[in-house]
């Protein structure tokens, strides 16, 4: 039974890793065989200007969208939980963008929509802000694929609302008798019993967030315009293994991701200890 | 995986009088309407402009249209040169046996994990979890050089393979969690009428698992059907392209010019994923709100 996954994990997941891992102290481009260059591609990487830009644009992409996306999936889901049948069709209509979001119809509509004669500036025209092209504006071009992102926050808050319904009503009951509010008792009950789901969404969103790749594709027409300033990390990535055939070096890069991913996962889940409450510990 | 609880509204009225508590749901009704509003309103803006006749697009963006047409469609469909069916016909190629490859062999893995013992199962579980943060940027370029020495580079091969080998430990995953709710004496009674592990497998617990391979075969196809990155470096024959391809080589070849043709064939290029959101639609929110959250 287990037969079909092992030999996916050999062949498809350990091997490439291994062979990834070798490929990254090498020269290669796919059509000769890899040549080893010791840790050169490594020591590229720290002179690489394009790769800093990429590495900064895809932290600051990752920083500013997923706290954003949480807090309003959080925030959706709390006022989605109570109340009557039309609560179905309101999580059905916040739950859509997540669904076509990574296709590149949607990039394509994003042109439109952040375009100098796109939707945006239409709504800010009447209000005096100066209009542009969002998306070739290099100071904003970022930031549309930020919005992108914060769009389809409708898959954490699924997952927000699966957690929420798990609290017993009684709580909050017991909580309103006691004579606490609204937002006390959301920070004093609902929040502290909501921080597994909490912490599950975070690690799920920044491992997501890190790899993004359509959107600034498509937007940027393949090549993380305008100046470098859509370039996310696996946009860079491809560009360099498939563009420039720079496979060696493309494979140090994807281990520096790995990296840094496992990395920041492991801080989280050291973090974690602090601020996520587990039901079977006591709480203060 | 239970369905999602009732969710009447049953806060005590202990501190709300009826009328303040009415003000209040009539408010966050309307700013629940105006949210889901803002939030669609991209999607319903591409719908209406690509029946809106081209010049007037961009006229005012705002603005319904006065007349509702075709030509968009019309014009777009064989804007790449071939028919656009074609590429929906590929693209649901692929994901009907990225579909089959997931339901088939991620139930046999998680049916492995939830219920059979075997030596080092809990290392072996570990590392299908690992797995599903793994990302797939590592694995890329030895895939692509392996699938390219065995010849199926611009095939679907590579594309569809990889699901009948369970890679997608997200849904084994899931499908372990949906197993441990099956009581074990399902298990044990259909020992007893004869069956062996592959006959529980297959005529007993798959059939109880139809939830979970549901949201499996929904989320499959959404997610192949979305995917850019794999066909991209994968299918490069114009003949073979999937919508995502199309789509791209559409931006590419008219992208300055044909807006109502572009805005219209992205409106087919979403319509599958649609049709299986309405379907679906509470399916879809309940699977995911009950899947494997408490791992």
């Amino acid at each position: 039974m287990l037969a079909p996954w092992l030999i996916g994990l050999v062949v498809l997941t350990a091997g490439p890793m291994a062979v990834s891992l070798f490929l990254s102290f090498t020269d290669y481009d796919l059509l000769s065989d890899p040549e080893w260059v010791g840790t050169a591609n490594y020591e590229r990487m720290l002179t690489d200007p394009r790769l800093a830009t990429s590495a900064v644009t895809t932290l600051i992409f990752v920083i500013v969208s997923v706290p954003l996306k949480l807090a309003i999936a959080l925030a959706v889901a709390l006022a989605v939980k109570r109340g009557a049948r039309a609560m179905g069709a309101y999580r059905a209509a916040y739950y859509l963008p997540s669904l076509l979001g990574a296709s590149v119809a949607v990039a394509i509509l994003w042109r439109f929509v952040f375009g100098a004669d796109g939707i945006v500036n239409a709504l800010l025209e009447p209000l005096g802000i100066a209009t542009r092209s969002w998306i070739s504006d290099p100071s904003t071009a970022l930031g549309t694929l930020i919005a992108l992102s914060v769009w389809q926050f409708g898959a954490p808050m699924v997952i927000f609302l699966a957690g929420l319904l798990q609290i017993p009503e009684e709580l909050g009951e017991a909580a309103a008798l006691d004579g606490a509010g609204r937002v006390r008792s959301f920070f004093a009950v609902t929040l502290p019993l909501l921080t597994p789901i909490v912490f599950f969404n975070l690690v799920l969103e920044v491992i997501n967030s890190f790899q993004t790749f359509t959107p600034a594709f498509i937007v940027s027409g393949g090549t993380g315009a305008p100046a470098d300033r859509t370039l996310l990390y696996s946009l860079y990535l491809y560009i360099e293994a498939f563009t420039k055939f720079r496979m060696g070096y493309a494979s140090a890069m994807a281990w520096l991701l790995l990296l840094v991913i496992a990395a920041i996962t492991a801080l989280m889940f050291l973090g974690a200890r602090k601020w996520v409450h587990y039901g079977d510990e006591e709480t203060k | 995986m239970t369905a999602t609880a009732p969710t009447r509204d049953v806060t005590p009225a202990v501190h709300r009088s009826g009328g303040r508590r009415r003000r209040a749901a009539i408010l966050r009704n309307v700013l629940l309407t105006a949210g889901a509003l803002v939030i669609i309103y991209p999607v319903l803006w591409l719908v209406v402009a690509s029946f809106t006749p081209e010049n007037a697009i961009f006229s005012n963006p705002l603005a319904m249209p006065t007349e509702l047409v075709w030509d968009n469609y019309a014009e777009g469909w064989n804007g790449t040169g071939r028919p656009f069916g074609v590429y929906v016909i590929n693209s649901l190629i692929v994901c009907g046996g990225a579909v089959i490859g997931n339901i088939l062999t991620c139930s046999m893995a998680a049916y492995a994990f939830a219920r059979l013992t075997f030596p080092l199962k809990k290392v072996a579980f570990a590392v299908m979890l690992a797995t599903i943060m793994l990302p797939a940027q590592v694995l890329l370029i030895p895939q692509f050089s392996l699938f390219r020495t065995l010849g199926w580079v611009d095939s679907y091969l590579p594309l569809i393979v990889p699901k009948f080998l369970a890679v997608d430990a997200f849904f084994i995953f899931l499908m372990v969690q949906f197993l441990r709710g099956i009581p074990l004496q399902i298990d044990e009674a259909a020992r007893i009428d004869g069956c062996g592990p592959i006959a529980t497998y297959w005529r007993v617990l798959l059939p109880l698992m139809s939830p979970a391979l549901v949201t499996t075969a929904i989320f499959t196809f959404i997610w192949t059907y979305d995917d850019f990155f794999g066909q991209l470096i994968y299918v490069s024959s114009p003949s073979k392209f999937t919508v995502s391809l199309g789509l791209r080589a559409f931006l590419d070849s008219t992208g300055a010019s044909a807006y109502g043709a572009l805005l219209a064939m992205s409106v087919v290029a979403i319509v599958p994923a649609l049709v299986i959101f309405i379907l679906f639609q509470r399916r879809l929110v309940a699977g995911l709100t009950t899947s494997g959250i408490k791992g």
